[in-house]
């Protein structure tokens, strides 16, 4: 399946890609509303990493064995379809942050605006791709197939 | 083929998973005490304190049963195991033939020989009748001893403490969650929980429960003397493997049933898994029984696979868990309370005042252990980090920082880890 894929040596550290992560999964898909007037307000799905000069963006890498569909206690962690993406269930979660503890990439966020839910990337779900790789400034972002 | 599955939770549930990736036709038996269609054991606190509904209770959708081609006998108890003409008796005398057979009968809650034991209000906490039941009777309920502050205890406390419930938790330990903590995340807990006014006793236990006349629970005498009234004593000790079934078959027990890398017993065709099974604990290097949900999926998964003929190796297990008390987030993994004179190290960082706590435990400059408390964000790459056996010395002494990621790890590793997909 396609995946998200990062390049350190181009990265640039400018965020972008956060920011557009939380438009894409704002209801209005403004991105002013969607930082100044909506509520709640999404986590951004993907996390820039820095360290001095380093940087690189990462969200969840859709295992092939994911530990968050194994470790999770309700059920609200999925697989969609055989090859497909793993996606979450909100109204299914409840905050226990199983996941959290499982996940290798650290890439599952604890989401407690209104009620606990992890929240995690979706990859776009019905994009042609996600918005991170789609907003990249520097093309540090690449969505493709690697197997 | 025929599978036969005895039990409907997590451990059943992935060995279904199992079995239907690589065999679409084989018929799938699933035996289950309870009358329930697979549900979330950890939810029956969140369903005692109000936060979750019946329809919210499910581990699966309730489709799931069609969607896997899987026949149930729910409410149906398996009571006999014949190896030799590969049945199983069930408690209403009925008997079911298998080709492959698991076993995933979980826990029994262990109730420790207590005078007065036998009192109308004392009950244990591990099924959703009994969160049922206690949820029908909490509102008469004034005050409530739980005896045993460890997971499950704690839990039947969080449930209760939403409804109000003048709380007092027995431990015999020096803290709560003595097991999968230490003294100093405990005490971060213990106070918030004092604040929130629940009374805790430690270093004791129950010695007497005392009945009234018409046999009902009235009040408890501790070992260390004290007397304490009560209208309900809950007994959460902790689970023994539910080994009943296999007892007067030839399938090796020890504390649990003894399982392979494969789930295998030592019974052909006969598999087990979940809190019932004693499997690969990757950090202590020898078989335990680890009762918490992700090990019980992944070894129903295994053993599914396996009983398809799809050997896929059982990568182990290890203690973790993740738990909220007083709103305060704690996740542990691995080795927590490391012995003063084996060559361990640790490393910790100590925040009172933002209520931060974490705790590293390392042996041979690997992560063989950590402790979370408050900023629990990322935990699951110090899981990664345990499981995989990383080399942790270049990187060493960043792990306790708040902002610890990928980008810590050494060029080779990061560029690794974020370039290819975890299995």
């Amino acid at each position: 399946m396609k995946r998200v894929y990062a390049k350190e040596e181009i990265c640039a550290g400018c965020r972008l890609c956060e920011v557009w992560c939380v438009v894409a999964h704002s209801k209005s898909g403004d991105i002013v509303k969607a930082f100044n007037s909506e509520f709640p307000r999404p986590l951004p799905r993907v996390m820039v990493e820095e360290a001095g000069p380093f940087s690189f963006a990462l969200q969840c890498r859709h295992c092939m064995e994911p530990p968050c569909i194994e470790a999770c206690m309700t059920g609200a962690m999925f697989r969609d379809g055989a090859e497909g993406p793993v996606l979450h269930d909100p109204e299914q979660c409840v905050g226990c942050w199983m996941c959290v503890m499982v996940c290798p990439y650290g890439a599952i966020a604890r989401d407690v605006t209104i009620k606990k839910i992890a929240s995690k990337c979706d990859l776009c779900q019905g994009e042609e791709e996600p918005s991170c790789v789609a907003h990249c400034p520097n093309e540090a972002l690449v969505f493709e197939d690697r197997g | 083929m025929k599978y036969v599955i005895i039990g409907n939770s997590a451990a059943a549930v992935g060995c279904v998973e199992g079995i239907r990736k690589y065999d679409s036709d084989g018929e799938i038996l699933l035996v289950s005490k309870e009358p329930y269609a697979t549900y979330s054991r950890p939810l029956i606190s969140y369903y005692l304190a109000g936060q979750v509904d019946a329809r919210h209770m499910g581990y699966r959708p309730a489709s799931f049963y069609k969607t896997h081609r899987v026949t149930t006998l729910l409410g149906s108890e398996a009571v006999g195991l014949d190896t030799k003409d590969k049945s199983v008796r069930l408690s209403d005398g009925r008997t079911v033939a298998y080709d492959k057979l698991l076993i995933a009968t979980g826990g029994v809650p262990f109730v420790p020989p207590i005078e007065g034991s036998d009192a109308e209000g004392v009950m244990t906490f591990t099924t959703w009748d009994d969160a049922k039941r206690l949820k029908r009777l909490v509102p008469r309920l004034k005050k409530v001893v739980i005896l045993g502050g460890g997971l499950i205890g704690i839990k039947a406390m969080e449930g209760l403490q939403a409804h109000g419930t003048d709380i007092t938790v027995v431990e015999l330990m020096d803290r709560i969650l003595g097991l999968v903590l230490d003294k100093t995340a405990t005490s971060f807990l213990e106070r918030k929980l004092k604040e929130e006014g629940v009374h805790l006793v430690k270093e004791t236990t129950i010695k007497k429960i005392h009945k009234d006349n018409a046999g009902r629970a009235v009040g408890v005498t501790l070992e260390n003397g004290r007397e304490l009234a009560t209208d309900q004593v809950i007994i959460a000790i902790g689970v023994r493997p539910n080994i009943g079934l296999v007892k007067d078959s030839p399938v090796e027990t020890n504390r649990g049933i003894v399982v392979d890398y494969f789930m295998r017993t030592s019974e052909a065709d006969v598999y087990a898994a979940g809190d019932v099974a004693e499997a690969d604990d990757i950090l202590h290097h020898e078989p335990r029984v680890i009762p918490i949900l992700p090990n019980a999926y992944k070894q129903g998964k295994v053993a599914g696979s396996s009983m398809t003929g799809n050997e896929i190796e059982y990568p182990g297990g290890m203690v973790m868990n993740s738990v909220e008390v007083g709103g305060i987030p704690a996740i542990s993994a691995g080795i927590m309370n490391p012995p003063d004179d084996e060559g361990y190290e640790v490393k910790r960082l100590i925040d009172r005042k933002n209520g931060v706590y974490r705790k590293m435990v390392i042996r041979d400059n690997r992560l063989v252990g950590f402790i979370l408390i408050g900023a629990i964000d990322r935990a699951g790459i110090y899981t990664g980090l345990i499981r995989e056996g990383v080399n942790i010395s270049p990187f060493k002494n960043h792990l306790t920082d708040l902002d610890f990621g990928v980008i810590c790890f050494p060029k080779d590793l990061r560029t690794y880890k974020i370039s290819n997909v975890y299995m």
